[in-house]
């Protein structure tokens, strides 16, 4: 589920691992023996893609690039698993193979670059731009949250509706909107790329500006089209909360509001929010992905754009691959942090 | 109502059908008739919409310099060669409802059967189940999808819907997995145990008609999911672009033909609006579910001057009363 279902994400996600925790010890195994399976099923997905795929693959690209040697032929063939070179399970030994050291063939878009050597150049420009647009949104959407909540029927709560609108809005129909208004009309940014033309990536203050400048547009836009999720579900938790007894006691003793919201209902109501950033990853990137087509910005999201138009299988499948990764590693993060926020999971005794 | 008339049919205690009705509807929360009445129209749309079309989807006319803006003959404007976006919007409205509808009713069948049977079985099956349902949700669906259909020829309706739907199904099931389990503990469902009733008839008479409000809300997320993933696969080009048969499309010819650049923003508002009232209507039928299950969540902006006193606490009794009297 893309934005959507993140917008979607009804109240009652919890994680049901929550619930079941015996010991700190045995909810990691359980979560590390999860993402070992998780690893190993988009490694084996993206074995099985070429081979799966009606025709022969290596056939349409030689027709679609005639000019790539016979060597560049033998080695897609052995990728793709065509030909003769044993088994299944023998072909599927060599990739893993491959994969645990790190290769992961040649594009044959930018024949002779390696898939390594392309997705290098442009994984960091997807790290910088969508991993800080994340996180703000994350953090903006929470705090948003709690306030509505906290003010419940405010001008902030009435305004919730309207941000379904955002929430509900193709992402890349806003990214549009936004470059027609305040690059084409207004001239306030840049209209698309990473950097000024002409400019060598280098770690000098001309090039960085350029850089961000250039990421102003495409994060702004990736903020305002995420936000809305996170804050509709720490909203609802937190209403939730609110209304639980021991808030109420809080308020009895006279504590401040301050002291109230935050350690004592935002404290619990954030715990679905972050157990669902673990879940929502996914989504936001893939989102991000597709600004990035839409801002020509030089990431992982445009590498996979070109790779698709040109029919670059095997840089395709290596930006799956990493894509499959970088989402299980910040899901993995996200449970490290709940581990730490929710002492319920670090108790012996069985909640 | 598209929602309102399966909880009334399985809901066994609703004798007079049309009266039942038309009182569920007069308590479904405000945000949830409002969506229910744009879903309506574009239900219409999706299959008149086509018929109404002023102008074939496709024509173009040779004699077009540029395309210009909304008039009285062209109401959302024209494409570069002549098109007619309203006409094109009007016919693209059918294929993607029917994705949206299609993937829908796809992955919901999948996430109930997964999840329910998870829930109900619990024990290992369950922790198996489960374990795929959350890979498949952790793998970037979005990616994928593009990798998987980038392989496969540019294809219609169906075998985007069936890709969907295998990727977008885990959602539903754990969350109808949860109430399974909690369902299952329930007294009258021991006591069906224990008179002996099949598991397949405390499933299908005990379980699920209890789920029903659950399984609606996943099945109008998974719609909005497709609706949503569709139109974003249509404008990076993954669809069967030669015809302008869907809202993407329209987007993906307005991005390629330089539509932002050239200041033609009524080729991709269009469309854009189009598909974002039809998300609207989804989220807003699913916030009116949300609420009718979770009462706390209701609308208290008419509660915040009760007795003259303004800043009610938040901390104070929600007001359901209203509803219990009614129920």
């Amino acid at each position: 589920m893309t934005g959507t279902a993140l917008g979607a994400a009804p109240v009652w996600i919890w994680p049901f691992w929550a619930f079941e925790g015996r010991g700190h010890l045995r909810f990691i195994l359980r979560r590390l023996a999860f993402y070992v399976v998780a690893a190993w099923a988009a490694i084996t997905v993206n074995f099985f893609i070429p081979r799966l795929m009606p025709g022969n693959a290596v056939q349409v690209l030689l027709g679609k690039y005639p000019s790539l040697p016979p060597d560049a032929a033998r080695t897609l063939s052995i990728e793709f698993g065509l030909g003769h070179q044993g088994s299944l399970l023998h072909q599927y030994w060599a990739y893993l193979g491959n994969i645990l050291q790190g290769n992961l063939g040649i594009s044959v878009g930018e024949y002779p670059a390696k898939v390594t050597t392309v997705l290098s150049q442009t994984v960091p420009w997807t790290l910088a731009l969508v991993g800080t647009a994340t996180v703000l949104s994350f953090v903006l959407g929470t705090g948003l949250g709690m306030l509505a909540a906290w003010r419940r029927g405010g001008r902030l709560d009435q305004a919730l509706p309207g941000f379904t609108f955002l929430q509900a809005t193709p992402y890349f129909f806003i990214a549009l909107l936004s470059i027609e208004i305040f690059s084409v009309n207004l001239h306030w940014f840049p209209y698309g790329g990473g950097y000024s033309l002409g400019l060598v990536p280098s770690w000098n203050w001309t090039f960085i500006s350029s850089a961000i400048v250039h990421s102003i547009l495409p994060a702004t836009t990736i903020v305002l089209t995420s936000f809305a999720g996170w804050m509709l579900q720490m909203r609802n938790v937190m209403i939730t909360t609110i209304g639980e007894d021991y808030v109420l006691a809080a308020q009895a003793k006279g504590l401040s509001s301050r002291r109230i919201i935050f350690t004592y209902a935002a404290r619990n109501a954030m715990l679905p929010n972050i157990a669902g950033f673990a879940l929502a990853i996914g989504f936001v990137v893939a989102g991000a992905l597709v600004m990035e087509i839409v801002f020509s910005y030089p990431g992982v999201g445009l590498t996979l754009y070109n790779a698709v138009t040109n029919d670059d299988f095997p840089l395709l499948q290596g930006i799956f691959l990493t894509i499959s990764f970088a989402v299980l590693l910040a899901s993995l993060l996200a449970d490290v942090v709940y581990v730490l926020a929710d002492p319920r999971t670090r108790t012996q005794e069985a909640y | 109502m598209s929602v309102a008339v399966p909880t009334a049919a399985l809901d066994p205690r609703i004798g007079v059908k049309s009266m039942r009705l038309r009182s569920i509807w007069r308590n479904l929360p405000l945000k949830a008739k409002v969506g229910a009445l744009i879903l309506g129209i574009y239900v219409f749309l999706a299959i008149f919409g086509p018929t109404l079309a002023p102008f074939d989807s496709n024509a173009t006319n040779p004699n077009a310099s540029g395309a210009t803006g909304p008039s009285i003959h062209h109401l959302f404007g024209t494409t570069n060669d002549g098109g007619d976006v309203f006409s094109q919007v009007l016919v693209g409205i059918r294929s993607t409802v029917l994705l949206g509808l299609l993937t829908a009713t796809f992955a919901t069948i999948l996430s109930v059967v997964v999840g329910v049977t998870a829930g109900y079985l619990a024990g290992a099956a369950d922790e198996i189940l489960m374990l795929v349902a959350n890979v498949f949700l952790v793998l970037p669906a979005l990616p994928l999808l593009i990798v998987l259909l980038g392989y496969l020829p540019r294809s219609g309706e169906l075998p985007t819907a069936v890709v969907l739907s295998v990727l977008g199904w885990a959602w539903g099931a754990r969350v109808i997995r949860a109430q399974t389990l909690a369902l299952r503990r329930r007294d009258y469902v021991m006591a069906a145990r224990e008179t002996g009733e099949r598991a397949w008839r405390i499933i299908v008479f005990e379980i699920i008609p209890n789920e029903v409000s659950l399984i609606a809300a996943s099945f109008i997320g998974t719609a909005l999911y497709a609706i949503l993933t569709s139109v974003a696969l249509a404008f990076v080009g993954i669809a069967n672009i030669s015809n302008i048969d869907s809202l993407g499309v329209i987007f993906y010819w307005a991005q390629s033909q330089g539509a932002v650049e050239s200041g033609w923003w009524w080729w991709y508002v269009a469309p854009g609006v189009t598909v974002a009232l039809l998300g609207m209507s989804l989220v807003l039928l699913n916030f009116g579910l949300d609420e009718l299950g979770n009462p706390r969540l209701r609308d208290t902006a008419g509660k915040r001057s009760v007795h003259g006193r303004r800043h009610v606490r938040p901390t104070e009794p929600t007001p359901v009363a209203r509803e219990q009297v009614l129920a």
